[in-house]
């Protein structure tokens, strides 16, 4: 009988990683209600808006490319970035200390300020979206 | 007799003993040797490379490596900050490796700006070199020297993108 629930759990168990959100995202939404109470959801296509706005003469696309899929380049240097979207570099979005440390740092490049919880997980929702 | 002999050799051979420790090649800006510790820093070349290659901390002098440092949020025009605790690590790795031959008491944060530097491309590398596609900046070491992150520079090594 027990065998046989392990191996129910077993099948179930992709199933419910897959539908399971990412947990750094989960995190971010805490963060816009308090920010904005207001606040409704994240939404894949202002990610992309803002993913491709541009800020004076950069935006996020400038060094990442048009295709979150895409190898970049470093936009002085010339140093290839990896891809951002999790579907072809699985790494990404996974170390909350590292997404927070390069939002931190490519908002005050790209916007001169930091984003807020709702442009970050916008553009989360996006790129984790890109197949 | 034997006394000025000695004399005479040990007066010869001092500045080749200064030079050793930190002598006046290139004004004092000289880089050290060996430019990269046998064990390295693994957070110091995970967060050095993300955006270009981690440069030897023998390339600058230790109060260089103070400086650039203490201000990686503004860092050649870019933000680079990292938390508290991972800038004492990495500055700390730097400032043990950082050069030993460097007796002048400059601190550029460029490492294009050192004496040595200047000495070694100035005259053999034409100002359009620098501007090919392949190399783009001087800071671009590895686009001719291709072992620069393992601390490479030997001549015989270099090979200059067309």
């Amino acid at each position: 009988m027990r065998k046989i629930l392990v191996l129910v759990l077993l099948a179930l168990s992709p199933a419910a990683a897959a539908a399971a959100e990412n947990p750094i995202l989960v995190s971010l939404r805490a963060t816009a209600h308090q920010e904005n109470a207001a606040f409704k959801d994240f939404s894949a296509a202002r990610g992309q808006a803002f993913y491709n706005a541009r800020s004076g003469d950069v935006a996020c696309a400038t060094c990442h490319t048009a295709s979150p899929k895409a190898p970049g380049k470093h936009a002085t240097t010339g140093k290839e970035i990896l891809p951002l979207a999790p579907s072809a570099n699985p790494e990404r979005f996974t170390d909350a200390a590292q997404v927070d440390k390069w939002f931190k740092r490519n908002c005050t490049e790209v916007l001169k300020r930091p984003c807020t919880a709702q442009e970050k997980g916008d553009f989360m929702t996006y790129v984790l979206s890109v197949q | 007799m034997i006394k000025t002999w000695i004399l005479g050799v040990a007066c010869a051979l001092m500045p080749l003993a200064a030079m050793a420790a930190g002598g006046n090649r290139y004004g004092g800006e000289d880089r050290g040797s060996p430019l990269l510790p046998a064990k390295v820093n693994a957070l110091w070349q995970k967060e050095c490379s993300s955006c270009h290659i981690a440069y030897p901390p023998g390339l600058l002098p230790a109060a260089s490596w103070r400086s650039v440092m203490s201000t990686l949020d503004q860092h050649f025009g870019t933000d680079a900050s990292v938390s508290a605790q991972e800038r004492d690590e990495i500055s700390a790795f730097l400032v043990a490796g950082a050069s030993n031959r460097w007796s002048a008491s400059t601190s550029p944060l460029r490492i294009t700006e050192s004496q040595w530097f200047k000495a070694k491309h100035g005259r053999e590398i034409a100002p359009e070199v620098w501007q090919r596609a392949a190399i783009k900046t001087r800071a671009n070491c590895q686009a001719c020297h291709a072992g620069a992150a393992q601390g490479d520079f030997n001549e015989r090594q270099v090979r200059i993108p067309k």
